[in-house]
């Protein structure tokens, strides 16, 4: 099919969507309206229980099934990556001091900085995985933190210093552990707001870096041996 | 009961994961199929329950109030209790004919075996639409990782990613569906949704509906939705295969079929003839594709296509007989489906290929796996007493009684399409019929390792029953009186509602269905004799020069290029929602 | 008037989905996949709004005050875990594929047949 024919196709596609799709906005409710039954329900529900964050609420306790899904989404994306960024036939990995990947040549003040900031980081992560319950944040947010807060020692430069800081067995234990905690409080006693932030935190938190540190051997190490990388 | 169905294989999953690595491998198979074999004698008690009464769990304590609730019920009818059941018996085949296959994976593809059938589980057990969305994104996310398990080779993960891309923005379409009908019912429970369309915007209604159903339609393969299945199958290791075939896809009529019933039921006039419209054109479009192709894996995925089409056909009558039929074509289509590419699985081992030209008589002495062809493609023909000549003949009856006269000549081209293409598959590879030659010469890993000086009993066995037991389908004593009362479960939405939100009655009026009737066995004996033309037309005549420019056509179309499936996942989305709004 | 967040969730849908059409590169094609996704924070959000609603967090306000709908919300945040892991899922996969087939290109990339 040429560009020009594709393109003819999306063309009038998206016609059609376009109508479709604005015949049913004006027929939706006005936007700020006032007709929220379900989202009135869950506040009462949530005040009911005692739970101050009323999202956190119908996450982890009205709506918990949603979640442990969501979980085991993140659970198996992490374990699909290391299936499909795994080392294959006609690879090799390189040692990383092989590469000079060492501290690398960046500036004295971007190295203080990412210094600095990776325990005042990873204190926010921790705080806001804490606090979910109470306030805007939870187990999610600050998962993604405390995973990033690691990554913040490569921006320095220094690779083999973050392939120190994240033995990826560790965290491939980790992970599996956070997320079988959840999915046993999810289904036995949902509503047990601050145990199950703290294990979707570590669970995100693990399976953050586990992702990313997939992707780091794909870029650094990962070497095909053979210059050909189409198929026979 | 139910929760425990969908929690046990989670939790070995999780611990497979995380201790699998330095278990040995006979106890990770071991651990992994004592599971799904628990999970199956749970599934088969929930069944068993419900077909006496269906059972509805509000999970973690948040039943309704009033009539509405902030929590998701799991309801176990019949018709989903008897999915469940139906993956849980795919996955356990699946599992014994990986134990000596796929040598080289470690417990993680048992773990994500384990997690695919949960999520597939919850998403038939679900009574609520966004808990739906969450366990179809699941069920999608961990298909892209088996389909691209092989990531060594350059087809799998390309075809993996367009499976990936197509499907997740088919999922992100039905969610824009689902914030639609939230934004006017408030509601995200089947049934309670059900319960505040009536008097809404038809308009509203009908659009949300096609929105919802996109991703659905995705899952099933629907033209022009399905270029994703024919590049994700014939690159998926061939376990994954027969539960993506067998039941996944599937599972994407059953999605529109409960969003119909137990929400939109009477709120859609449009919903008949457009769902039938992409029923006769996925049947006919992906029995042509099957007879081109000579990948075996290839051909078998575009035979799915085909009889995805008659299903949903079937579905699109929208009344009880036609979605019993349904019912039972699909149970008939599973064992087929599954043993053939089980079948052709064997076939990878020993040849290392599945190029039908090139294994030209080179499968005389593979007898179980050759009886298997043989038998599968006469089940995909219709054969009596299969279980697809059974759900067929159900079907055209009621087709017939809608006035659908045509139903029945497409579902006859439909089976002798694809089953055509099967016999070839059969009289070349096993029989040596046919010119040799022309082959490609193109290796696949044989997905074993070490070659086998035998092929080992657990590869042959599960292909063998599956195919029996599907092709044996139709004479189950009280299996079709089963499958019409789940029927009559399933489209009774004031039952539905009422037994979700108010704890009420749920009672079928199930009439018996009678598939030997004249009129049923001339149809399964015609689909037998086309599908034999077919195939023995397939062996030695080349196609007419007349129809080469269309097939040409076809065959470019069908490119893998995903931005040109991304064109036209929206232009089906436009024909879709015009068609409801026309009829 | 009242309409128009709508109407820009339906156009951030378009607009994702025209870059999938004619993107040259895999890695743009999954990240307007992404793009597409965003169509549906803002449909949603845009749903559970409230005219002078704050956030549905009691910790600092009377439980009596008006409060934007949670129910959306708490789907959004499920919505993004979701996209986060799926867009990573698929550029592993186009990882994998610029090792095997040397491009990303779509129009380069041999069909599969």
């Amino acid at each position: 099919m040429s560009r020009r024919t594709r393109f003819a196709v999306f063309a009038v596609g998206a016609a059609g969507l376009v109508i479709l799709f604005v015949l049913a906005a004006f027929r939706l409710p006005d936007f700020g309206g006032r007709f929220h039954p379900y989202g009135e329900r869950a506040v009462t529900s949530a005040i009911a229980e005692k739970t101050k964050n009323v999202v956190s609420s119908v996450n982890f306790d009205q709506r918990a099934f949603d979640t442990v899904g969501e979980e085991l989404i993140l659970f198996a994306s992490a374990l699909g990556a290391v299936i499909l960024l795994r080392m294959v036939r006609r690879e090799r990995e390189e040692e990383a001091g092989e590469h000079g990947y060492g501290p690398a040549d960046v500036f004295d003040a971007l190295r203080l900085t990412g210094y600095l900031l990776l325990p005042v980081t990873l204190l926010v992560g921790v705080y806001i995985v804490a606090h979910g319950h109470l306030s805007p944040g939870g187990g999610f947010q600050g998962g993604v933190v405390l995973g990033t807060a690691l990554h913040l020692l490569y921006l320095t430069g220094d690779y083999p210093a973050l392939a120190r800081l994240r033995p990826v067995p560790v965290f491939e234990s980790a992970e599996a552990l956070g997320a079988g905690a959840f999915v046993v409080l999810g289904l036995a006693g949902a509503g047990l707001l601050i145990p199950m932030n703290s294990v979707v935190g570590l669970e995100v938190g693990c399976a953050f870096v586990l992702v990313l540190a997939k992707f780091f051997e794909q870029a650094l190490l990962v070497r095909t041996d053979d210059a050909g990388t189409e198929d026979s | 009961m139910v929760q425990a169905a969908i929690a046990a294989p989670v939790l070995i999953a999780i611990m497979l994961a995380a201790g699998g690595r330095r278990l040995p491998r006979p106890v990770v198979d071991a651990v992994a199929t004592g599971t799904i074999l628990a999970v199956t004698v749970l599934l088969g008690i929930v069944l068993a329950t419900a077909l006496r009464h269906p059972v509805v769990t509000w999970l973690g304590g948040w039943p309704p109030r009033g009539g509405v609730s902030v929590g998701i019920p799991l309801v176990a009818d019949p018709m989903s209790a008897g999915l469940a059941l139906l993956v849980a018996v795919l996955t356990l085949a699946a599992l014994v004919f990986s134990w000596r296959y796929l040598v080289e994976v470690q417990a993680i593809y048992h773990a994500l075996m384990l997690l695919f059938t949960a999520a597939m589980c919850a998403f038939v057990l679900t009574g609520d639409l966004f808990d739906a969305f969450v366990f179809f994104e699941l069920m999608s996310v961990i298909a892209y990782v088996l389909t691209g398990y092989k990531a060594e080779e350059p087809r799998t993960v390309h075809g993996a990613l367009n499976f990936g891309v197509i499907n997740s923005l088919g999922a992100y379409v039905t969610l824009m569906g689902i914030g639609l009908l939230y934004a006017r019912t408030g509601q995200l429970n089947f049934a309670a949704m059900g319960a505040r369309l009536p008097g809404q915007d038809h308009r509203l209604v009908t659009v949300a509906f096609a929105l919802v159903c996109t991703g659905f339609l995705v899952k099933a393969a629907t033209a022009p939705f399905h270029f994703w299945l024919a590049d994700a199958h014939a690159v998926a290791p061939t376990p994954v295969c027969v539960l993506f075939s067998g039941v996944m896809v599937e599972l994407g009529v059953y999605a529109i079929a409960r969003t119909y019933w137990a929400t939109f039921a009477g709120a859609v006039p449009g919903a008949r003839p457009a769902l039938a419209f992409l029923g006769v054109v996925t049947a006919l479009l992906g029995g042509v594709m099957c007879v081109l192709q000579r990948h075996v894996k290839r051909l078998l995925a575009y035979s799915t296509v085909s009889h995805v089409g008659v299903i949903l056909l079937g579905v699109a009558a929208l009344d009880h007989d036609s979605l019993a039929g349904a019912a039972y074509y699909l149970l008939g289509h599973a064992g087929v489906k599954s043993a053939l590419f089980i079948a052709a699985g064997t076939l990878l081992n020993r040849f290392e290929t599945l190029d039908e030209r090139e294994l030209h008589g080179r499968g005389l002495r593979l007898r179980a796996s050759g009886a298997v062809f043989l038998v599968g493609g006469l089940g995909l023909a219709g054969v009596p007493p299969s279980g697809l000549w059974a759900g067929k003949a159900v079907m055209d009856e009621a087709a017939q009684r809608a006035g659908w006269w045509w139903a029945a000549p497409v579902g006859v081209v439909a089976s002798a399409l694809t089953a055509g293409a099967v016999l070839r598959v059969w009289l070349r590879v096993f029989r040596g019929v046919g010119p040799s030659g022309g082959g490609t010469a193109e290796h696949e890993d044989s997905e074993t390792g070490p070659r086998m000086s035998r092929l080992p009993w657990t590869m042959l066995t599960p292909g063998v029953i599956l195919a029996g037991g599907a092709v044996l389908l139709g004479l189950i004593p009280g299996l079709l009186h089963g499958v019409s009362h789940a029927a009559g479960l399933f489209v009774d939405h004031d039952g539905y509602v009422s037994a979700v939100l108010s704890g009420g009655a749920w009672h079928a009026a199930s009439a018996p269905l009678h598939p030997w009737t004249a009129a049923g066995l001339v149809g399964g004996a015609a689909g037998v004799v086309l599908a034999a033309v077919v195939a023995v037309l397939g062996l030695h005549q080349p196609v007419p020069r007349i129809l080469r420019p269309v097939i040409d056509r076809l065959r470019a179309a069908h490119s893998g290029h995903v931005g040109e499936y991304a064109a036209w996942l929206t232009a089906g989305v436009a024909l879709f929602g015009l068609l409801l709004f026309t009829a | 008037m009242s309409h128009l967040p709508y109407l820009a969730a339906g156009w951030i849908l378009l607009a994702g989905i025209f870059g999938m059409v004619t993107s040259r590169n895999l890695v743009h094609v999954v990240v307007c996949l992404s793009v597409t996704q965003s169509a549906t924070y803002v449909l949603l959000l845009a749903i559970g709004y409230r005219k002078g609603g704050t956030a549905p967090v009691f910790s600092d306000i009377k439980p009596t005050g008006k409060v934007v709908d949670p129910v959306v919300q708490a789907m959004t945040l499920t919505d993004i875990v979701v996209n986060a892991t799926a867009t990573a899922l698929l550029l592993a996969l186009a990882v994998q594929v610029a090792k095997r087939r040397g491009t990303i290109d779509p129009d380069e990339l041999r069909p599969l047949e």
